[in-house]
């Protein structure tokens, strides 16, 4: 089969960010690029390096046996949920995703010994190893999941930002979603309702270019996606995602306009999947130049190097950090594989809360 | 300290593999990203990516190999400033998985222990001289829900034409104007958004109730009943709850065709994770809606047209809630166990009362909740009269009268001195024609029969 050819929106932009077309409506401010001290860049390059050796660990345990079933990878996409999530208020706003969710679990701080044991089905995983890769929560930082179904928690999305609303907590909710969910119909019933009564909610369309073997433009009649909003007066910005500050910066000119009252926004964050879309997809639908290309120009972990570099942060300290990650990920590890899986009587716990 | 490289499983069903082609050789330097080699896995050929950085030490296994068990080294990483030429004790190319990173074994798991059936809860007792007021089930649903929102401030009710239309079937009225628009919330006609909506509202810590204007159009939503809010707690380990309840008219009503005439009680009833009440009377209509409400889990709750307006005693307490799971016993009899449920109900009284006139007592059972199924009661009544017939208005096939003969047989064999019956709609999907419908839908004179058939008093 003939290989796809590279196309120009496989690689992410390197503008910061596009604003939604001129209207006569207000609309959010232009973002600028996040103005990061040498210690919030240092915090961002260990989130997102600990989400990369992370997921390249759990690549390495797939390949073991040690994990099962479907395991989707967020390798490339870091700077995504490290510079939205770094923005937001974590006694208040609530995040959801879908199901490729072990970096929005890392950049929350969440220990990354239980998400490797949920990955492994371990008791001491944060679901009990009930859950797996798909279904991970983290109720205390508000953190919701972890859907399996495309496009759900759009909709579920919406609803924490509806119960955000109905107390008045003064929380946003951030839902996540993919370039191929964009084209669920439910998305489109919730981009209704949540402007309809201005909801305090982020639309985060993560678009990794390929909705499993489907690219972009094989798929949407409006590739633009950050547009998918305008019918419902949602404004939207398309975001450069490789680029932590870019994400960072446009994250906050949405959370302006959101907790405002103002309603919803739609941002598009243009990044990039290493990997497959599970572990057993070979990824034949795209050629391996593509893939190379993303990671030699615009790889968000070394542009953040970079970054460190010229703010004067060492060579050596960035290798320190390297180590420590390195050593984080493979304790996680060890203990996913050395802690025991879940008593059988796990089995019937948990299917409802009470007694009848 | 050498890095190993082993066999890995690309699929999850990959147990071995061909190494079909190496894409570096020994000495070279690789790194985190590289493509190591080309897998042929069961499903498809798949690139082998480097984790580490280092240099390739020795290549174990040569390409072209077949049949490399998952987990076998095929390759040496040399970390930074090791010695690439000396792995640590090279293992043999066609080694066995390691006993240290064993895939969960898929021995047969023993049975698990299920947990003893807890003791069911009664029906509060009704203190002697109580009055009682007749209610319609409109009226007693209506009732149960504001009297639930004036208690609870996270209640709140979503729908289609809930608040200003004051409900397309008029259960909800008088609500908006009590409780206000925040929390009587006209919607779209969006069933899988609002649905999702609620689910999300709910995890989110409120506890909505989400009117369907029947359950035909939930059909639209159910992946959210299903997927969303019946399994969160057990994926979650427990850790994150959806006290939701999904209500709305359930079942044929009259004259409307195939797309609105239909009973999900049992695909409902077949979820763990989900409550499902399917109420016959008002005073069950009120005293179930509130525990609904009330309880931390999901519950499907299917009402009925037909029923709406008909009215029926309600014990005139404060704060009347009934226990969720448990049958009642709306006749006492002791030649025959008839069960049904919602507007089943109706007529296997009906038939009870008709066959009394032919000396036949039967007894029987509202099984009131679907989900979990009261199967004590039945068994119980069933030991007493040795005979059972489940009247449902419902397809047969899969059905919660399919289910009760099942339960019969495994729990109740010995007890049945002839095989149980069901009554339940004809297999077809809901004609309009007057004469058709009525045709197809369950009524007495077929419990009736049915019931002397099981007696052989035909």
């Amino acid at each position: 089969m003939a290989k796809a050819p590279a196309r120009k929106s496989a690689a992410p932009t390197k503008t910061a960010s596009t604003p939604a077309p001129a209207t006569n409506r207000e609309m959010p401010r232009d973002p600028v690029p996040y103005d990061a001290s040498p210690e919030e860049l240092e915090k961002f390059y260990r989130e997102m390096l600990l989400i990369r050796r992370f997921e390249e660990k759990a690549g390495q345990l797939y390949g073991l046996g040690l994990i099962g079933g479907f395991c989707h990878l967020y390798i490339g996409q870091e700077a995504v949920a490290v510079g939205l999530q770094s923005a937001l208020d974590g006694d208040k706003d609530s995040v959801i995703t879908g199901y490729r969710d072990h970096g929005h679990m890392l950049a929350y701080g969440i220990d990354p010994k239980v998400i490797m044991a949920e990955l492994t089905g371990r008791q001491a995983g944060i679901s009990k190893g009930k859950g797996g890769s798909m279904h991970m929560f983290s109720v205390e930082h508000k953190f919701y999941g972890g859907h399996g179904i495309v496009g759900a928690q759009v909709s579920l999305g919406t609803g924490l930002a509806f119960a955000h609303k109905y107390r008045g907590d003064g929380g946003v909710a951030m839902a996540y979603f993919g370039d191929g969910a964009a084209n669920q119909g439910q998305v489109y019933e919730s981009f209704n309702m949540a402007e309809l009564w201005k909801l305090p909610i982020i639309f985060v369309i993560e678009n990794n270019q390929y909705a499993m073997g489907t690219s972009v433009n094989r798929a949407s009649a409006e590739d633009q996606l950050y547009r998918r909003g305008e019918s419902f007066r949602i404004p939207g910005m398309q975001v450069d995602g490789m680029d932590v500050l870019a994400v960072r910066g446009a994250a906050e000119a949405a959370l302006e306009w959101v907790r405002a009252g103002k309603g919803p926004v739609l941002m598009e964050l243009k990044t990039y999947r290493y990997r497959g879309h599970s572990m057993s997809d070979p990824a034949k639908y795209r050629s391996r130049e593509e893939v190379q290309a993303v990671r030699d120009k615009s790889d968000a972990i070394e542009h953040l190097k970079k970054l460190m570099t010229d703010a004067g942060v060492s060579e050596d300290k960035i290798k320190d950090i390297d180590k420590e990650i390195r050593q984080v990920v493979a304790e996680s590890a060890d203990f996913a594989e050395s802690a025991p899986e879940p008593e059988l009587s796990e089995l019937y716990t948990d299917v409802l809360v009470e007694q009848y | 300290m050498a890095i190993e490289l082993k066999m890995p499983a690309l699929s999850p069903t990959m147990e071995e593999g061909t190494l079909a082609k190496w894409l570096v050789k020994e000495g070279d330097t690789v790194k985190s990203g590289d493509i190591l080699a080309e897998i042929e896995t069961d499903k498809a050929t798949m690139e082998f990516e480097a984790i580490d950085e280092g240099t390739i030490g020795q290549i174990l296994v040569a390409e072209g190999t077949d049949n490399v068990k998952v987990g076998t080294v095929i390759a040496t990483i040399a970390g930074e400033g090791e010695d690439a030429a000396a792995p640590a004790a090279a293992p043999a190319p066609a080694e066995e998985p390691k006993a240290e990173a064993p895939a969960p074994a898929p021995t047969p798991a023993p049975a698990a222990e299920k947990p003893a059936a807890t003791e069911r809860a009664s029906d509060p007792a009704i203190p002697e001289g109580t009055a009682m007021v007749k209610l319609t089930v409109r009226e007693a649903l209506r009732d149960a829900m504001a009297e639930e929102m004036r208690k609870d401030d996270r209640v709140f009710v979503m729908g289609e034409e809930v608040a200003e239309y004051q409900g397309a079937y008029k259960v909800t009225q008088g609500l908006l104007q009590e409780f206000g628009a925040q929390r009587v919330v006209d919607t779209p006609i969006t069933e899988y958004g609002f649905a999702g909506l609620g689910a999300g509202a709910a995890m989110g810590g409120l506890k909505p109730i989400i009117e369907f204007m029947t359950f035909n159009f939930a059909m639209q939503a159910i992946d959210h009943i299903i997927n969303s809010a019946a399994k969160t707690n057990y994926m979650s380990g427990g850790q994150m709850r959806c006290p939701i309840v999904f209500r709305g008219p359930n079942g044929a009503a009259a004259r409307v065709g195939a797309q609105h005439s239909q009973n999900y009680g049992p695909w409902y009833a077949s979820v763990p994770g989900l409550i499902v009440i399917a109420p016959y009377d008002a005073a069950d209509a009120k005293g179930l809606m509130k525990a609904a409400i009330r309880t931390e889990d999901p519950v499907v709750f299917l009402e009925n047209e037909l029923l709406y307006g008909r009215s029926f005693e309600v014990p005139d307490v404060e704060d009347f809630v009934l226990p969720i799971g448990k049958a009642r016993i709306m006749r006492q009899g002791g030649d025959v166990t008839i069960v049904s449920y919602s507007i089943g109900v109706g007529l296997a009284l009906e038939a009870a009362d008709q066959l009394a006139g032919e000396g036949i007592d039967a007894e029987v059972i509202d099984l009131r909740t679907l989900r979990p199924l009261d199967t004590a009661t039945v068994l119980a009544s069933l030991k007493k009269t040795n005979h059972l017939v489940v009247v449902e208005e419902g397809w047969p096939v899969c059905s919660i009268a399919s289910e009760l003969a099942m339960v019969a047989m495994e729990h109740g064999f010995d007890d049945l001195d002839a095989p149980v019956m069901r009554v339940c709609n004809e297999d077809v999907p809901l004609p309009y024609a007057n004469n058709l419908e009525k045709a197809a839908l369950v009524d007495t004179p077929r419990v009736v029969k049915a019931v002397k058939a099981v007696l052989n008093r035909a």
